[in-house]
């Protein structure tokens, strides 16, 4: 659905965005995390056609950023970072005017209005003008715009950061309600537990450039080695130690717990498992400690 | 997403969707108070006010003598002018913010990625900040005029009501699309307020101009205006969708004067050859080589520029043509030029003339590299047009006096070849080119080369200029008046001096 070569953008002699490869397939949510000026929003600009790249090319849907921009625009939403409303104009009449200048009729464009303010809680404040709202209705009916003409693509830039956490649940879900119905989405997002839960896989850029692309369990694992697992005992460890580091890299340990680092935990778990049976040593818990997606974040963006 | 919509968004056509945009900014302004409530003052009670003065000002005048109401009756049109005027001057407050005051509430990027292009953006904008000044304009000089009509039974002749109406129009159109240029160009409104001096001080000095011919009555001239008018509107909205892009306006973040950039991408453009000039990061092409600058950069630059080239010649010859019918209508009376028997020492009281310093080789040349360079610079605050008028004079001259001396019974083409052939075949050339040169310099304004900005566009054809005037022009009008200065005088004896 999104495929981009080569991708670059420079601004006289700064370049905001360094030959990004990219292919986002359809149905598909791929978070964009990056530190503050690293390149996030000059390419969503670009795959939305509001920026032409300096090298490279991106295609949507097979139509091409630059030679078909206008065809682009119709199959893309976009979602900026701040929601930028009309702030004289009513709700419902500011829905009216994207909608015209999206091709939809009148028709269309009040049946998707209404559907969209329902399903935001939008729908009670319609008529009441857009400066009269709050951060987060101001954030939701900007996401209304975007997804008002239903479409292929969606760019979402930090779409749930003004919204209190019962607005941010309604917006994850319309965005997993977007996956299921095959609609393809960029999530720019600087909250990694929800690029975490949304996303299937996720791209970090830094300095223009991706320098990690992956789901988050292979960025995990490529970034921060082998899973750590946690084992722990119902009595002290003690002469417990010497046996499992046969088996074992013990990495940390406590008096009634223990941490390994193991790349076969299908293989080595059960062993460990039996050999403590053996000894009678009562087992409370054998689990993977969680890694966060903010320990690759930071490391990438630290080196 | 619908196919319709698509389909129906592409058949559209550019005027129905830049009216969406068009609608959408009217009924902004017609929610914002401090738009209307001024706007009303002006339309509804200015023009009583105006009604009233004129009133007064037609009884005061009328103490002093009957004679003096063609002054009362002359007051009428200016102030119909400058009822007309006020309202439209808002149509500069709403166009000034109209990209960059939506820069500045976010709210252009929504707009900028909907399926609109840039033209139809421009259009719809333009259209928004001109239609309610426009028609408050004219809803205030119908009430003036329904107020004289009433008060002093005076109504204006169609024609001078044509052109009042006309002028006010091509007036908002020239600050309209001025101020969208500026506001499409700036990064904040407030620059674009402190740009705004650049439309309003000539707007000023033009309505005094205009106020002056009312009172004389010189209705013709208003006409020229006009006309006038209407060119430079034409190309300030030429320029606005030319200039006007998503990119400016989203990238740029910051728009003062960052005089060490601006000579490094000057020098830049300067020192590498035309195909590369572009390429910033190509620093092999920045070292200076003379050899290639005349085998290699000026046949390329003067070859990409054979449009400005073209026009200047076709220009020139028109001036020529004017200039031999002028001299048909004003025949000179006979004996006024005696070329038979020019004194030995013809040439050397020239400097008496006053047109030149003196008639030396330094004073020819001094004077022929003024003018070009004049050219130059007035050409970046005429789009080119002063540039061109400059060198027209001097041909339109030429061809007077080549006409003139024909009717007087001389050989024309001896008089061109004694005269002019002998340094002009070096002299013209150079000046035709030094003008298509600064021809293009105003140009850029309005046509940035393809791929730059206005600022990059102007600082390379810049740079071509200066090029091509170092290396080129300068070279050829020193050898032209070294041979117009010792040469040509000699020519001239041989052919007219006394034997």
């Amino acid at each position: 659905m999104i495929e981009t070569v080569g991708l670059t953008k420079k601004f006289g002699d700064f370049t905001a965005v360094d030959r990004v490869d990219l292919s986002v397939r359809e149905g598909e949510v791929l978070a964009l995390l990056g530190p503050n000026g690293a390149g996030k929003t000059t390419t969503v600009r670009m795959l939305a056609s509001i920026l032409k790249p300096t090298a490279g090319w991106a295609r949507i849907a097979g139509y091409d950023t630059v030679e078909d921009a206008k065809m682009v625009r119709h199959m893309v939403g976009l979602l900026t970072e701040f929601p930028g409303l009309y702030l004289r104009m009513r709700g419902m009449d500011y829905l009216n005017f994207f909608g015209q200048l999206q091709g939809l009729s009148r028709p269309e464009r009040a049946q998707r209005s209404e559907h969209l303010l329902k399903r935001f809680e939008l729908w009670d404040a319609r008529d009441r003008r857009t400066g009269e709202y709050s951060k987060g209705m101001r954030q939701k009916l900007a996401l209304v715009r975007a997804m008002l003409h239903d479409p292929q693509v969606l760019f979402l830039d930090e779409p749930t950061s003004a919204m209190d956490p019962h607005s941010a649940k309604l917006v994850r879900d319309a965005i997993l309600e977007l996956r299921r119905d095959q609609r393809t989405v960029i999530l720019c997002t600087h909250n990694l537990n929800e690029a975490e839960m949304l996303s299937d896989r996720i791209a970090i850029i830094r300095r223009g450039r991706i320098v990690a692309l992956g789901t988050a369990a292979e960025l995990k694992a490529r970034l921060l080695g082998e899973p750590v697992l946690e084992l722990r005992l119902a009595q002290p460890l003690d002469g417990l130690l010497e046996g499992v580091q046969e088996l074992v890299q013990v990495e940390d340990h406590g008096d009634t717990w223990l941490r390994y680092r193991t790349a076969e935990p299908e293989r080595v778990n059960p062993r460990l498992l039996r050999q403590l049976a053996e000894r009678g040593t009562p087992v409370v818990t054998l689990s993977e400690v969680p890694r966060s997606l903010e320990d690759v974040y930071l490391r990438i963006v630290n080196e | 997403m619908a196919v319709s919509s698509v389909r129906g968004t592409l058949k559209r056509s550019s005027l129905s969707t830049a009216l969406i945009i068009t609608r959408r900014e009217l009924r902004d302004s017609l929610r914002d108070w401090r738009i209307i409530i001024p706007i009303l003052i002006l339309t509804l009670i200015f023009p009583f006010l105006m009604d009233f003065t004129a009133t007064v000002a037609r009884n005061f005048v009328l103490r002093y003598g009957g004679a003096n109401a063609i002054i009362a009756e002359r007051l009428n049109p200016f102030l119909l002018l400058i009822v007309g005027f006020f309202p439209i001057s808002f149509s500069l407050v709403i166009a000034l913010e109209t990209f960059v005051g939506e820069k500045e509430r976010n709210s252009l990027e929504p707009l900028l990625s909907m399926p609109v292009s840039d033209g139809e953006l421009y259009l719809g904008k333009m259209l928004a900040a001109l239609l309610l000044p426009l028609s408050a304009s004219y809803l205030g000089i119908t009430i003036y005029l329904g107020g004289l009509y009433t008060t002093l039974k005076w109504l204006p002749q169609s024609a001078l009501l044509g052109q009042v109406l006309l002028l006010t129009t091509v007036e908002a159109l020239v600050m309209v699309s001025g101020a969208v240029v500026v506001s499409s160009q700036t990064t904040s409104v407030r620059a674009a307020n402190l740009l705004a001096s650049f439309i309003i001080i000539p707007m000023a000095l033009l309505i005094q101009v205009e106020s002056v011919l009312l009172f004389w009555g010189e209705y013709r001239v208003i006409w020229w205006i006009i006309v006038g008018l209407i060119v430079v509107a034409l190309l300030l909205v030429r320029m606005g969708v030319r200039t006007f892009n998503r990119e400016e306006i989203l990238a740029k973040e910051m728009d003062d004067l960052r005089l060490k950039t601006i000579w490094r991408d000057f020098w830049g453009y300067f020192v590498r050859p035309p195909g590369l000039a572009t390429q910033r990061n190509n620093t092999a092409s920045t070292r200076f080589n003379l050899l290639r600058i005349y085998t290699r950069d000026i046949p390329a630059l003067i070859r990409a520029e054979w449009l400005p080239l073209t026009i200047v010649l076709v220009v020139l010859t028109g001036a020529s043509i004017v200039g031999g019918y002028y001299a048909t209508r004003y025949p000179l009376p006979m004996g006024s030029i005696q070329l038979d028997s020019l004194p030995s020492d013809a040439f050397e009281n020239l400097p008496s003339v006053g047109i030149l310093p003196n008639f030396s080789t330094a004073g020819i040349f001094l004077n022929n590299t003024r003018a070009i360079t004049l050219a130059a610079l007035l050409g970046v605050f005429s789009f080119g047009a002063l540039a061109l008028i400059l060198l027209m004079i001097p041909l339109a001259l030429v061809g007077f006096f080549t006409i003139e001396v024909s009717l007087l019974g001389y050989n024309p083409w001896l008089f061109v070849a004694a005269f002019l052939l002998p340094h002009g075949i070096i002299e013209l050339p150079a000046a035709i080119i030094g003008t298509a040169f600064a021809l293009r310099i105003g140009a850029a304004l309005v046509s940035p080369p393809a791929g730059l900005d206005v600022g990059q566009g102007f600082l390379l054809v810049l740079a071509n200029f200066c090029k091509i005037f170092l290396f080129l022009v300068v070279p050829l009008l020193f050898i032209a008046a070294f041979i117009e200065a010792n040469l040509t005088p000699q020519i001239v004896l041989a052919l007219y001096g006394a034997r």
